[in-house]
């Protein structure tokens, strides 16, 4: 099932190219089509996942080059089960969201089931050789989307999150390696029993630290952790609408992912550490308050959501290394890591679904006004078009966390957790709160209320397509809301599984 | 059956000198049948050897006795190693044969010097008799230099004398080693399984080896005698660039492997840590020398380099992944230099008449040649190592494998790993994807890809990304081999 | 039995060389004194061939050995005189066709003379013999070499040959008669025996210098080849041919002989340690100094027969390298070199005749796109120039391996090796020039206003045959060596 799932939208994407010159449409329907049957899919596994058994379900296991100890494993816990519902979500929302591109249609939609298939298989694969294939195989596409069908600085942009995002990778790719070296073992699984059982190096404490740095280098590129986010607003500001929203939807907790799969189980003595420790959390901090004050200057609506991106990210990996300061089996703590860690996946998925509406939105606003998208362009928006303004309020308000609105629970367990386990760094954190809020309602204000000019006197509302399109992550905002428990009944296992392995 | 790739191809080579001289049809249908009847052999060898699980034994192919006088027979073998760049060979001529097929000037001497060239090739890769290797080693030489002198571009005589005069003088060196190898071993024989059981004096060995390995190391493009690569790449004929970046390249690192380290362990040992050195430097200085060439062809000639410099280092590591890497990086990089020198070259060369960078960027190549730009983005990929094409088990398993032995040494691979994705990254950019003007520039020659371009690079796309997805085709053949008789020599010096 | 009968029995093959001589001279004096300069020399070319396959085949086919006053026939010099007559045969079907004379019978019959020269070099075992031999050859050939009146070149070539021959011959001479005074006798082997009861005074080395100058020079190895360049460039073509092949093979054999059978205890060493003065190290310096100056100088040239000069100067040096190796392989090596190098020279220089005889110099342009033109002949030659070069399959690259081979596994073993290293380098950097000389062939565009008559049809045979030789020998040395190392076993000389 798994394997149907992440190669299909692969093989669907080849097919594509395959197709002549004059399928443009085809190709896109075909696309699109493609992208439903997965969502339907991904569906399909959540309904069928058990959820009182432990360990991975769904399991695909072939060996591939057994020398190396490469196989081609993939499997799904709550954890993976639900960044695969995501990007099956946010994908088809993209896709609605580019319905409209005129240069080569039907490449730009391969390129997207492309990245979905990459998606895909990073989100299941339990092997290291296996799950970097996929990673790397991710930013090809996007790479071209960007640079094919951006904004006037794409090149830049592309070349940009390319090469800082390479970068990263080699230097995972190298630790993995040497861990490789130590271990002879690609399996996750294996790795995190052979890190609690003692570690493997074993008196290599820099060799240790080495290897732990370059695997933090690739995943904090991608996430992004301040100071390697440099390449985010670029990319997100540069990137078609659609592109933009799978981004942030479902390909920056590509990085998340990673810290949760990889990191957390494999080096936990290393997440621990006094020294580490004092750093990561101060950038986790430095992530939450800098993008969001960022946020605040920007003119830019597309570079202000950007920004809003990483801040939001910023809380997952406070969450994380606030329940990695107490991961040394003290019992008391195991609540407020489980509350945390619970609350870092949520804020993943509510996040993905929060910010591809935001970026939809943004590119309405952008089409809509003929390619301006800056802050002070518009005003008193809500005259015009009220169903619009209060869709995207919603949307806003979510991103802010306003409780009842699906931004909150997760926010809220970070912060439970994180209050209690990293109390000032938690604090110190707050204040992101309130500059997110700030500028959310700014742009609020300066979109939406106010005077309407003249120009604007004839900005059409939402049409029945783009209502059509939007209602479903509306309701989802509301219903993850009200009943985040659809979402901890996957995730509380897997947190779980990850807080007590043995 | 394995020997009859050698056989068609210089039966080949002859028949083309009696077809008419200027209907340039018939040498090429002659000339693909034939690379494609040695490739079928190839195929068959594999499948034969493969029956018999006897990957990780030196088959004979063929034994007669030649001249007596010396100990010298015609002696032809093969194991899973000689197998993995024979079936490089194969397909690298195939691909080869389809890309020129737009020569029209003198055609059938083209394809006739082609396929002796080629002919050599499988030669050297099935030869288990020291002189015959050498033989068939110095045969390869010339079709080369009047491949690049009549049918190459930019300072052709140049270019094609450096290459002959370097590659001469580089198996002058391994002439001298195997004189005084055979002599000291008694003038007996000079097999190399025989002579691999002899113990030579480490004093001999020490300075023999160093001989013989730089002098095949020439050809494989060691720091800092790689200088004939990018002059003699930018010179040929694109078949030709493909053939020697691709498969030329590599008989220099085989015979390094098969000749100087199978006889000389010791030596081996004394000099590991200094050709280690030369090897990285040579990854390192070939990607950063690469990445301001603003001559299309140039950055794929240093890459080159680069490239085999992980080969070399694989080969040092001495240890049973690094040269497992080095094997498969040889088989890896050549289909994919062949790629990309076929895009260059052929695709686009042939059309535009320019090789400037800067003359490129302008030309919008994506939307006027979209199907070269597809097999370049393919071809950067494998290139940069991106896992799912040939190149990243390889590299991978170099890099495990040097990290085992001089992790230093490892490390500064990863960075060269890096700049290699950078001047990838530029050189596709900027000569397919650069910014152009609203409308397309009118070339002349630019029309459609044909059909046997399309073929060759389909050919090898599907090479490297079978490899990339199924490495156990190959690892397969390349792992028992290591463990063979032939090796153990290098076992006892040290290899794990 | 008569002394005399017996004598003439034994050197049947040179009479009946000689008397072909005699007979082409007599035909064309008489006969055809009025026909036109072709005719004639069809004529005489024709009687020579015939009469040098009668003696190829009396060779042949009744092998005898017999020692009889000066001369000493084996079956190993009976056999050599096979590859010597081949060599006339196709020097004189070369010279079917020149137009460089109208006196057809006298060039014929000095080519046989000089043939019959170097057939009584090898079968002579008498330093007396030996330089009478010598002498027949030389003159023979300085007169050859002054044929075509109407050059200035030629002229200067044969007057530049006689002078230097000349010298050389009296400081051989002079040699021989204190080699003479030293052993009592010219007989090699009662030399030998004489000078082993006498430990080496200072005059025998002199004596032995100076011998040995005047082969030096008939080999044309430095520093005694300044006369090569100019003899082979000014002659005319096929008698530059004979000069470069057949007078080579004969010389090696004989200075061989010389120095194995009458000198074996004067050998001395080269080895850098132990240092014992004899003609090996004289050898050695002269290896050096050929392979050096004869390739180093053949890089700057732009006349292809100068070119072949320069570079039969540097093959003389490799050739030598065979002298300096071990009794095994000494004798082989170098016959099995020298005789392919022969075939293959004669093979260059009969393309070099071709393209003279189109009416053109030969100068490397003049041989510019000459692949469009005769690809048969372009390949033949391609042939030759890369078996000089040293590139396998072709007889010229065994040939090189098997001396250097040699070489290396004597007197001890790999005390050599530096000489051999010299001398690949030396082949390495050689490759420079014979290839452009191909690249002319090949590579570069002919001339636009060009005509190219068809070569003649005996010329083309001649080439062809020869380059089939060539390639024969080096796919399958074994034909040659085999047959070499056969003799040599059971009859060292």
């Amino acid at each position: 099932m798994l394997t149907v799932l992440t190669f299909l939208p692969l093989a669907a994407g080849v097919l594509m190219i395959l197709l002549g010159r004059d399928q443009q449409k085809l190709g896109r329907n075909l696309a699109f089509a493609v992208s439903l049957i997965a969502l339907a899919l991904a569906v399909t596994l959540v309904a069928l996942f058990d959820h009182s058994r432990k360990g991975m379900q769904f399991v695909e296991r072939v060996p591939w080059v057994p020398s190396l100890g490469i196989e081609y494993y993939v499997g799904v816990d709550g954890l993976s089960l639900l960044t695969v519902l995501l990007s099956a979500l946010v994908v088809p929302f993209g896709m609605l969201a580019s319905w409209k591109i005129e240069y080569k249609p039907k490449v730009y939609f391969a390129l997207m089931l492309f990245l979905e298939s990459g998606l895909f298989g990073t989100f299941t694969a339990q092997n290291f050789v296996h799950w970097f294939l996929f990673w790397e195989l991710s930013l090809i596409p996007a790479f071209f989307l960007i640079r094919i069908w951006g904004g006037p600085n794409r090149s830049s942009a592309a070349f940009q999150f390319f090469v800082y995002t390479m970068a990263g990778s080699v230097a995972m790719l190298a630790a993995f390696l040497a861990l490789y070296a130590a271990t002879g073992t690609f399996d996750f699984a294996q790795l995190a029993a052979l890190a609690h059982r003692g570690g493997f190096f074993a008196g290599h404490k820099t060799l240790a630290t080495a290897v732990f740095a370059g695997i933090l280098l690739g995943l904090a590129v991608k996430v992004p952790l301040v100071p390697f986010h440099t390449w985010l607003p670029a990319a997100y500001a540069e990137a078609p609408i659609g592109t933009a929203m799978v981004l942030t939807g479902a390909m920056s907790k590509m990085g998340v992912y990673g810290f949760l799969r990889i990191l957390w189980p494999i080096f936990p003595e290393q997440l621990h550490d006094h020294a580490w420790r004092h750093v990561l959390l101060a950038l986790a901090v430095a992530t939450v308050v800098f993008p969001a004050a960022a946020a605040f200057a920007q003119k830019d609506l597309k570079r202000m959501v950007a920004y809003s991106s990483i801040n939001h990210l910023g809380y997952c990996l406070l969450g994380i290394f606030a329940a990695a300061k107490w991961s040394d089996g003290s019992p008391g703590w195991t609540n407020d890591q489980a509350a945390t860690l619970n609350g870092v996946i949520l804020q993943m998925f509510n996040h993905g679904i929060t910010a591809a509406a935001l970026f939809y939105f943004v590119g309405l606003i952008e089409q809509r006004g003929g390619a301006l998208r800056g802050l002070n362009d518009f005003g008193g928006l809500r005259k015009a078009a009220p169903v619009f303004c209060g869709l995207m309020g919603i949307a806003l308000f979510a991103s802010l966390g306003l409780p009842g609105l699906n931004g909150f629970p997760g926010e809220f367990l970070i912060f439970k957790g994180s209050l209690h386990m990293a109390a000032k760094t938690a604090l110190l954190a707050m204040p992101g709160l309130l500059l997110t809020a700030i500028f959310l309602l700014t742009l609020l204000q300066r979109v939406f209320t106010g005077p309407l000019p003249e120009k604007w006197s004839r900005w059409p509302d939402l049409t029945m397509t783009e209502r059509l399109i939007v209602a479903p992550v509306i309701v989802l905002i509301f219903v993850l809301g009200i009943f985040p428990q659809l979402l901890t009944g996957l995730a509380n296992p897997a947190v779980m599984q990850m807080l007590k392995p043995f | 059956m394995l020997a009859w790739t050698i056989y068609i191809s210089f039966l080949g080579a002859a028949l083309l000198m009696f077809l008419p001289g200027d209907n340039p049809g018939p040498p090429r249908v002659v000339a693909l049948l034939s690379a494609l009847a040695g490739l079928f052999f190839a195929a068959m060898g594999i499948a034969e050897c493969c029956r018999h699980s006897a990957a990780g034994v030196l088959t004979d192919v063929v034994n007669a006795p030649w001249i007596g006088e010396l100990g010298i027979r015609y002696h032809l073998a093969a194991d899973g190693i000689s197998l993995v760049l024979v079936l490089l060979t194969g397909i690298a001529a195939v691909a080869g044969v389809l890309f020129s097929w737009n020569i029209e000037t003198r055609t059938r001497e083209f394809f006739a010097l082609y396929l002796a060239l080629i002919g050599g090739v499988y030669g050297v890769f099935l030869s288990v008799d020291l002189f015959l290797l050498f033989v068939f080693y110095e045969v390869a030489i010339i079709p080369k230099y009047f491949l690049i002198a009549i049918w190459g571009s930019t300072r052709r005589e140049y270019g094609a004398m450096k290459l002959a005069l370097y590659s001469f003088v580089g198996s002058a060196m391994v002439l001298v080693g195997l004189i005084a190898a055979y002599v000291v071993a008694g003038g007996k024989t000079f097999d190399l399984v025989e002579l691999a059981k002899y113990p030579f004096p480490a004093g001999f060995q020490n300075w023999a080896f160093i001989v013989v390995f730089v002098g095949f190391a020439i050809l494989a493009g060691l720091w800092p005698f790689h200088t004939w690569a990018p002059t003699g790449h930018v010179a040929a004929p694109t078949a030709a660039s493909m053939l020697l970046a691709g498969v030329v390249m590599k008989l220099g690192a085989y015979g390094a492997l098969r000749v100087a380290m199978t006889l000389f362990p010791i030596g081996l040992h004394t000099w590991q840590n200094t050709i280690a050195v030369l090897a990285v430097i040579g990854i390192v200085y070939g990607a950063l020398v690469a990445l301001v060439q603003q001559d299309f062809k140039f950055v794929i000639g240093y890459s080159s380099v680069s490239h085999m410099g992980f080969v070399l280092l694989g080969m040092m590591t001495l240890s049973q992944i690094g040269l497992s890497g080095a094997v498969l990086q040889m088989f890896s990089h050549g289909i994919i230099a062949g790629l990309l020198f076929a895009v260059v070259g052929r695709m686009v060369y042939d059309r535009t008449h320019t090789r400037d960078l800067a003359k490129l960027q302008p030309m919008n190549l994506n939307q006027v040649l979209p199907f070269a730009a597809v097999t370049f983005v393919v071809g950067c990929a494998a290139s940069m190592g991106l896992p799912g094409f040939s190149g990243f088990i390889a590299e991978m398993q170099v890099l495990v494998g040097a990290w085992k032995t001089f992790p230093v040494f490892a490390v500064i691979a990863a960075a060269g790993i890096l700049a290699g994705i950078a001047y990838t990254l530029r050189v596709l950019v900027k000569a397919f994807f650069a910014e152009g003007p609203a409308e397309l520039p009118n070339l002349p020659d630019c029309n459609r890809i044909s059909v046997p371009e399309r073929a060759g690079a389909l050919l090898l796309l599907a090479a490297t990304l079978v490899i990339g997805l199924c490495p156990r085709l190959l690892l397969d053949l390349i792992t028992p081999s290591l463990n063979s008789p032939l090796m153990s020599p290098l076992w006892k010096a040290g290899l794990r | 039995m008569n002394l005399y009968l017996e004598c003439l029995t034994a050197s049947t093959p040179e009479i009946i060389v000689i008397a072909t001589a005699l007979i082409v001279l007599l035909v064309d004096l008489t006969v055809v004194q009025e026909k036109p300069a072709a005719n004639r020399a069809a004529l005489a070319g024709a009687i020579t061939c015939l009469g040098c396959s009668l003696a190829m085949a009396w060779v042949a086919l009744l092998p005898s050995s017999v020692h009889v006053a000066m001369l000493a026939i084996s079956p190993m010099t009976q056999w050599l005189k096979l590859p010597l007559l081949l060599m006339t045969v196709f020097a004189a079907v070369l010279s079917w066709h020149q137009r460089i004379t109208r006196h057809a019978g006298e060039y014929f019959a000095l080519l046989l003379l000089a043939a019959s020269g170097l057939m009584l070099l090898i079968s002579s075992d008498n330093l007396l013999m030996i330089f009478i031999a010598l002498e027949l050859l030389s003159i023979s050939l300085y007169a050859l070499a002054a044929f075509n009146k109407a050059s200035l070149a030629s002229s200067e070539a044969a007057l530049k040959y006689l002078l230097f021959g000349g010298m050389s011959a009296a400081f051989t001479l002079f040699g021989i008669s204190l080699i003479y005074g030293l052993a009592g006798d010219v007989q090699l082997n009662f030399i030998a025996a004489r000078l082993r009861s006498q430990p080496g005074e200072p005059l025998f080395y002199v004596a032995l210098v100076m011998t040995l100058v005047g082969f030096a020079f008939k080999l044309a190895a430095a520093p005694f080849h300044l006369w090569a360049p100019d003899v082979y460039q000014g002659a005319p073509t096929p008698v530059a041919s004979f000069i470069a092949s057949g007078s080579k093979v004969a010389s090696f054999f004989v200075l061989a002989r010389i120095l194995l059978t009458a000198f074996p205890g004067a050998r001395g060493t080269a080895s850098l340690n132990d240092f014992l003065p004899g003609w090996a190290p004289v050898f050695i310096v002269l290896a050096v100094l050929s392979m050096v100056a004869g390739n180093v100088a053949a890089i700057v040239q732009t006349n292809v027969k100068r070119l072949l000069a320069y570079s039969a100067i540097a093959h003389a040096g490799y050739a030598l390298l065979a002298l300096l190796a071990d009794q095994r392989h000494a004798l082989s090596a170098l016959l099995f070199y020298t005789i392919t190098y022969a075939f293959t020279v004669l093979g260059a220089f009969a393309v070099v005749g071709v393209v003279e005889d189109s009416g053109r110099q030969a100068s490397l342009a003049d041989f510019a796109g000459l692949s469009r033109r005769a690809p048969l002949l372009s390949f033949c030659m391609l042939v030759f120039m890369l078996s000089l070069a040293g590139i396998p399959p072709l007889s010229g690259f065994f040939g090189k391996f098997y001396v250097f081979t040699a070489a290396a596994s004597a007197p001890t073993q790999l005390s050599l090796l530096w000489l051999v290293v010299v001398a690949v380098g030396a082949s390495a950097v050689s490759l420079y020039y014979y290839l452009q000389v191909l690249k002319q062939i090949y590579a570069v565009a002919p001339p636009p206003s060009s005509t190219w008559p068809r070569p003649a049809i005996s010329a083309q045979v001649t080439i062809v045959m020869l380059a089939i030789i060539v390639i024969a020998l080096g796919c399958a040395p074994d034909l040659l060596l085999g047959k070499i190392t056969a003799l040599l076993r059971s009859h060292p000389f």
